[in-house]
């Protein structure tokens, strides 16, 4: 029984691990490009839950597959996530980390609050979105959808790092941070990469909604900000502004979470991930693949 | 300011106290004489958790205006003053010390803890600035939360209730006084002085002699202090509370609350935490659309007025009092500084 | 390298560098840096952009730490120290990007400077304590004594950001001026100085000199200004020390017209 119970872990923290990845992808785009923390980016992830938790029952009702859902709320997450970046990071711009940071919080605390509102208190039951087969492995229960959730998120990894590595759009990605101004003569239009920067990062946090709702089924308005502040996590231990990082951060964040909980102490687990943040933090603030950078005198 | 003259300051010192005096009898006769009828608690109330906001707030500015650093944890620095004056208030509750003696313990004992902690927070967390240490105050107020809700003695996870309820408004409202004195008087001294330099250029402050690490650290032990101080009222004051509350809505709240009122302005900080705690409870219908008027203020101050509302501006009662006796006559050195300062921040 | 071996009664030299280097990813930035500052001498430290002059700023004001070689202020050893504790020592340094306290007045930069010779407690300042408003008092004095001497006193509650370029960099001298140091490190103070202003500059260096006894050591490029005021001269280039000696030597030096006019790049290189 312990073998199966060690097993089961793994597939959990895997299966964990892969929606922080996913959702940390978007934060270190952003924070590769913009030196930025998208604080609302948590709350796209909220915004694609609420999406399925509406659009899931007309695609059952149309007689369609219910995970087909998630078209919609990438398009949804999408228009959110640019219509953010034009409207309120996009004016304050060049003003400074500070004045960024408070806006990225101040646009997180509207979209949550505007949830609220809109959608009520009360958490939301999401449908069923796949109906996969358990499978007995070692005395262990797994759950295909874990590991179709883990297949996806490599894949996307993947396709992602092979984008901004091979294509023209994914090398102008890369330049920008680099040097805004030489970029912007080079010929690179520095706003429309920002913009589409977003538009992937929201893409993603759409896809992480879907999983996440296939493992969680159930939505609440304050759903993304602590589920983003954990994926930030795994970006800033993983190396901020890498791919691979994210994902390695993704999972280790997912693993280790699901082994405290079941292994050592279940009332903890959070300060334990809070507290390899700061321990990461401090001792190699660039992360597991990143580079450091110094300030010059 | 000019500091060889020390009898004027005294002076402007006392015709503060006086402002002070005015406004807390003003409030007593308004809440004594029960003109407002029913609503005279309601509004006595609103007014304490004003009071505790505006500590809060105010040693939160001086993190972020005086020092330039976020927290995003202050909410947690509320919860070890919150908890730990209730504990010992509980401990000390059949010693039968009179109530004002024991508010006082338990003021102290909670800023006391904060401060504690604050070291013990600072030290390692200044290492880093800006975007990065925002997310360790966070992770460092959550691991706090967590903490509070298995500890047996904080309540385990549920609502810790029965505190002795030892403040009121009338001692709440001496208590901000004293606390946003304190926090003035920081700022207008050598030590104020020395973390807004580290604020403008931390290269060249350790190049002038100031070492960096030790006034980062005072400083943010100095607003946890405070922040403590703001958690034992609370507690006193609700007598019930649990852990949850002190989250990190809750220390984005106090965030919003010093950027819209200005940072680096006290003045700003003491209005903006003032109004934005009691306006949403008098609309209380629009109590849900609160956080998402916040929010959008925010946005907006951000994009057209970054410096907040107020700007770096203090209000000084003896400034107004000069230029109502003898108008234009005063306009001396030291408004000028400060309009330029607000000036400059723009 | 001589060393002062039996003369017991013979001053320690205020800057005594011994063969500093540093290494930053595997390119000596700065190699067997060696030099000798006397009391009240003005050296000039010159080379070509990218030479590794701030750098040795750096390392004298313990930003970076010398992986090579030690240096004393005084006689006393300062590897190891961080940059307050360099300041607290007796070496203070301006910045060839002018670091002021941007917001705050012209008065509160040059007070900052002071700090470290101000004591009152915490408690005193709140309780606005007789010590707080002497020693405040005193500070004030002083800073406006330093604003004197580089001729902005009148400025003192301007906004720092707010002055002309070449009142920045005067406003930085003060500054240094006010750690009460030994010696001053002045990394380019004429750069983007016209004329005029250069000129004022160089009284206010001699009359600091006169006044308080200091030693200087001068980066600049600013050929003129360096043969008029430096005693000793030394060159620096890829981080080694080419030539060293007196203005007019210097001038002459075939290795310094090499390095600063380029003979052939690899020749240049191989001479290194």
């Amino acid at each position: 029984m312990q073998l199966a119970l060690f097993i089961q872990s793994v597939i959990n923290g895997l299966n964990q691990g892969a929606i922080y990845a996913l959702i940390a992808l978007g934060y270190t785009m952003v924070y590769g490009i913009i030196r930025m923390i998208n604080f609302a980016h948590g709350d796209f992830i909220m915004v694609g839950a609420y999406t399925l938790f509406y659009t899931i029952p007309l695609m059952i009702s149309a007689g369609m597959p219910a995970w087909l859902a998630v078209i919609v709320a990438i398009a949804v997450c999408v228009i959110v996530g640019v219509t953010v970046e034009v409207v309120a990071y996009r004016p304050v711009r060049g003003q400074g980390s500070m004045t960024a940071l408070i806006t990225a919080l101040a646009m997180s605390l509207f979209l949550e609050n505007l949830a609220m509102v809109l959608f009520g208190a009360n958490p939301k039951s999401v449908p069923a979105i796949f109906t996969l087969p358990t499978v007995n492995f070692l005395g262990a229960t797994l759950q295909t959808k874990y590991l179709l959730t883990f297949g996806i998120g490599a894949v996307i990894m993947i396709l992602l790092q092979l984008f901004v590595k091979k294509t023209k759009l994914g090398k102008a990605m890369r330049a920008v941070p680099q040097d805004k101004e030489a970029s912007t003569l080079m010929g690179i239009h520095v706003n429309k990469i920002i913009t589409t920067t977003f538009a992937i990062g929201s893409g993603l946090a759409a896809v992480a909604a879907l999983m996440y709702c296939s493992t969680y089924p159930r939505c609440t308005t304050d759903m993304g900000s602590m589920m983003g502040l954990k994926a930030f996590i795994a970006a800033v231990l993983g190396g901020i502004g890498s791919i691979p990082g994210a994902m390695l951060g993704g999972l280790v964040v997912g693993l280790i979470e699901i082994f405290v909980k079941v292994y050592i102490a279940p009332g903890w687990y959070e300060a334990i991930t809070y507290g390899l943040l700061i321990i990461v933090l401090l001792v190699k603030p660039s992360g597991i693949l990143g580079k450091n950078v110094g300030e010059k005198v | 300011m000019n500091v060889k003259n020390p009898k004027k300051h005294f002076i402007a010192y006392l015709i503060n106290l006086a402002g002070v005096l005015v406004l807390f009898f003003l409030l007593m006769g308004l809440f004594k004489s029960n003109v407002l009828g029913a609503r005279t608690a309601y509004l006595m109330g609103i007014c304490t958790t004003a009071c505790y906001t505006i500590v809060m707030v105010t040693s939160l500015n001086i993190l972020v205006g005086v020092m330039g650093e976020f927290s995003l944890g202050h909410a947690g620095f509320m919860s070890v003053g919150a908890y730990a004056s209730a504990i010992v208030t509980n401990a000390l509750a059949d010693a039968g010390l009179p109530t004002i003696l024991l508010f006082v313990i338990a003021l102290l004992v909670g800023g006391v803890a904060s401060a504690i902690t604050g070291v013990l927070v600072g030290i390692p967390a200044l290492r880093l600035r800006g975007d990065y240490l925002a997310i360790v105050t966070v992770a460092f107020a959550e691991i706090i939360r967590v903490a509070f809700c298995n500890f047996e003695i904080t309540g385990g996870g549920r609502t810790m209730s029965g505190i002795a309820k030892l403040s009121n408004f009338y001692w709440c409202f001496w208590v901000t006084v004293i606390c946003v004195t304190i926090m003035y008087m920081f700022v207008r001294s050598r030590f104020g002085r020395t973390v807004k330099a580290i604020r403008e250029d931390y290269i060249a402050a350790s190049a002038s002699g100031v070492n960096v690490t030790f006034y980062k650290v005072m400083t943010f032990t100095f607003s946890a202090f405070f922040a403590g101080v703001a958690g034992a009222m609370y507690a006193h004051y609700m007598t019930a509370m649990i852990p949850t509350i002190f989250n990190f809505n809750y220390s984005a709240e106090f965030l919003t609350e010093v950027i819209i009122g200005g940072t680096g302005s006290l003045t700003g900080s003491i209005i903006g935490a003032a109004l934005l705690s009691a306006l949403p409870e008098l609309m209380r219908q629009f109590s849900t659309y609160r956080m998402l008027a916040y929010s959008i203020v925010l946005v907006l101050v951000m994009i057209f007025k970054p410096g907040g509302i107020f700007g770096t501006y203090e209000f000084s009662l003896t400034r107004i009092l000069k230029k109502l006796l003898s108008g234009e006559l005063f306009k001396g050195k030291k408004k000028l500084t400060d309009e330029m300062g607000g000036a400059a921040h723009e | 390298m001589s060393e002062p071996k039996a003369n017991e009664t013979k001053k320690e030299p205020v800057l005594k560098a011994q063969h500093l280097g540093i290494i930053f990813g595997g390119l000596k930035a700065v190699d067997d840096f060696c030099l000798e500052i006397g009391e009240s001498e003005l050296v000039g430290l010159i080379g070509p952009n990218g030479a590794g002059k701030t750098t040795v700023f750096n390392l004298l004001t313990g930003v970076y730490q010398p992986t090579e070689g030690s240096y004393y202020l005084c006689g006393e050893k300062m590897n190891g120290k961080k940059t307050h504790q360099v300041v607290a020592a007796g070496i203070a340094r301006t910045f060839q990007n002018i670091r002021l306290f941007k917001k705050l007045t012209v008065l509160e930069n040059v007070k900052i400077a002071m700090n470290m010779y101000m004591h009152y407690s915490l408690a005193s300042s709140i309780l606005r304590l007789p010590r707080f408003w002497k020693e405040e008092a005193d500070i004030e004095e002083k800073a406006y004594e330093l604003l004197d001497i580089v001729h902005l006193k009148d400025k003192a509650d301007f906004i720092a950001e707010n002055l002309p370029y070449g009142q920045q960099r005067r406003l930085e001298i003060a500054r240094a001026l006010a750690t009460g140091m030994k010696l001053l490190l002045l990394d380019e103070p004429a750069a983007g100085m016209n004329p005029t202003e250069t000129a004022e500059l160089l009284d206010i260096i001699n009359v600091i000199r006169d006044k308080f006894h200091i030693s200087v050591l001068l980066i600049e490029h600013d050929m003129s200004l360096v043969m008029k005021i430096c005693e000793r001269i030394q060159v620096i280039d890829y981080g080694v020390t080419i030539a060293s000696g007196k203005p007019e030597e210097i001038a002459n030096n075939p290795r310094v017209i090499e390095a600063y006019l380029g003979k052939d790049d690899e020749e240049v290189a191989l001479s290194c």
